[in-house]
């Protein structure tokens, strides 16, 4: 029972990474962005060619990071450049890199089995077991992901970042290339959903080419969730509500297997929550204008 | 401080609706110029404004320069560091989902480079807090509130003072009260002029009020049908009457004046 609630947590937080790259196009940028089903897997799979190739598992998280900036910055450039919808932008991106994922990968499918990985090179440092060095490297990352953004979001470039998001015209009037921004905020939080996949990867033991598919319903329910449960009163409670919400999303997930529901039909499921968590402020609306 | 050449704008060029919104303006402000610019729907005053702007780019053979400097093909965000700028809807001028200091912060650093530097900082607080107290408003005691909780009028005010904090070479005003009821209007065009003094600003600003655009400013520009009809300056301008600007403007120009206008004379 104690493994199980550990590794929903764990799940929960290592998922929260995803969760947060979404909230940055999302809420931030009013952006919805589907690039993240591939950056997803793809940052599984260069971490997970790299262990294979017998590089240091820190250093394959960090180059996971530096696709998933590549891939934002492309989702980026089709949109402020080409002039193409932000939605189908992340499409084409997404399916691209399902090729280069493949390309990367060599295979559909990469067992981490006998390879050395971040939790296998940290347990041995401290001799922790498995189970709770991936949660501790699971809070440890959620906790300094929260932080450098909330330091990111306060600086100048964040703020106009933000601004960006919120009103184009305004910050634009205040110098602010506001294509810049948006490639900006693509490219990081790709990021952040690349080095979740990595980490994900890591501690199931395997990277697949099909893993990214559900992720941005994954990451908006997460969001959606923690904004319902958590708050948005300021901008630090949104980012807590955003982890928060990404473990709370896992415990959902946990439940309803618990009690039985078959685990094909998650996405379903998954897809359907969303769907009504999006729709409650018009339901709420209706419902009050009766 | 502005000088606008043969200024053309077509929308939707080679197509059915084509239309030619600007015919050839040419226009030279002077330094500490309070210009108030009225005419007709679609006589060209906010495509002038928005053209000035950078909204979108003019046609070939226009010129636009501030301050001596060519803008012409500069993109509207590097423009923004010789201008500054109150939108007609009082929601666009700000950013309503984010605090008020917030607001302000940005716009001390209109046109400037954008780094990774901490952006709250606590001598700045004090400036805005001592500018927002000049609203009269209370907002000074509320720099954290969001945007959006303010009515239009605060928010128009709040705008004006951003578009105002780093002295811009050019301040464009787009009927900046024509969303407010008329109390706060004329509240946010006292302020306005108060600024504009204050600052010895270069100003455009596009009324639908006739009594206004003679009451407030140093000079008149009228436009019909994409040209500057009318141009008055100085005493001319402060000897006039709303009914002498509607018989000189139907001489000029005849069914220039629309009724909207005709409406806004009291």
């Amino acid at each position: 029972m104690l493994e199980l609630v550990v590794g929903t947590i764990t799940q929960g937080l290592l998922w929260s990474l995803l969760a947060i790259g979404v909230f940055i196009t999302f809420r931030v940028l009013d952006i919805a962005d589907l690039t993240v089903e591939g950056t997803f897997p793809m940052g599984a799979g260069i971490s997970a060619i790299l262990l294979t190739n017998g590089v240091n598992p820190f250093v394959s998280v960090l180059a996971a990071a530096i696709g998933g900036m590549l891939a934002g910055a492309v989702t980026g450039w089709i949109h402020t450049k080409l002039k193409i919808p932000a939605l189908l932008a992340g499409i084409l991106t997404m399916i691209a890199l399902y090729s280069v994922n493949l390309h990367i990968m060599g295979k559909a499918n990469i067992s981490l089995l006998r390879v050395d990985t971040v939790y296998s090179l940290l347990g041995n440092l401290f001799s922790t077991p498995t189970m709770w060095t991936v949660a501790i490297v699971g809070l440890g990352v959620a906790i300094l992901s929260g932080l450098v953004l909330l330091w990111f979001f306060g600086t100048e470039i964040g703020a106009a970042l933000r601004a960006t998001g919120v009103n184009p015209q305004m910050i634009r009037a205040q110098g602010v290339n506001t294509d810049t921004m948006i490639v900006l905020g693509l490219l990081i939080s790709n990021a952040f959903v690349a080095v979740s996949g990595a980490l994900i990867a890591q501690s199931i033991g395997f990277a697949d080419v099909g893993m990214g598919i559900g992720t941005i319903v994954i990451g908006l329910a997460s969001v959606i969730i923690g904004e319902v449960l958590f708050g948005v009163k300021s901008f630090v409670r949104s980012m807590v509500a955003v982890v928060l919400g990404s473990i709370a999303y896992r415990i959902v997930i946990a439940l309803v297997l618990y009690l039985g529901m078959p685990p094909n039909d998650l996405k379903l499921f998954t897809a359907v929550l969303v769907a009504i968590a999006l729709s409650l402020p018009t339901l709420k609306a209706k419902w009050l204008a009766r | 401080m502005l000088e606008v050449k043969n200024m053309v704008k077509t929308f939707f060029k080679g197509t059915v609706n084509e239309k030619t919104a600007l015919q050839g303006v040419n226009l030279k402000l002077e330094e500490g110029d309070f210009v108030t610019v009225i005419g007709g729907n679609g006589a060209g005053k906010s495509t002038l404004l928005n053209s000035v702007a950078g909204v979108f780019p003019i046609d070939e053979g226009g010129e636009i320069l501030i301050g001596g400097n060519d803008v012409t093909k500069m993109p509207e965000y590097k423009r923004a560091k010789y201008i500054g700028r109150v939108f007609q809807d009082p929601m666009v001028g700000t950013a309503g989902n984010m605090q008020i200091e917030e607001n302000l912060l940005l716009a001390l650093r209109r046109g400037k480079k954008l780094g990774l530097k901490w952006a709250f900082v606590p001598e700045e607080r004090e400036f805005f807090k001592e500018r927002l107290s000049l609203l009269g408003l209370g907002l000074e005691d509320r720099l954290t509130a969001r945007m959006g909780l303010l009515s239009g009028g605060q928010r128009q005010s709040i705008t004006l003072l951003m578009a105002t904090m780093l002295k811009p070479e050019l301040l464009l005003l787009d009927e900046h009260t024509a969303a407010l009821d008329p109390r706060t209007a004329e509240n946010v065009l006292q302020l306005t002029d108060k600024l504009v003094q204050e600052h010895n600003l270069t100003t455009l600003m596009i009324t639908h009020n006739m009594r206004d655009a003679l009451r407030f400013g140093n000079r008149l520009i009228m436009m019909n049908a994409g040209q500057i009809i009318f141009d008055v300056r100085g005493d001319e301008k402060k000897n006039m009457t709303v009914q002498d600007l509607l018989e000189r403007f139907s001489v000029a120009a005849e069914g220039a004046v629309s009724d909207r206008m005709m409406l806004a004379k009291d």
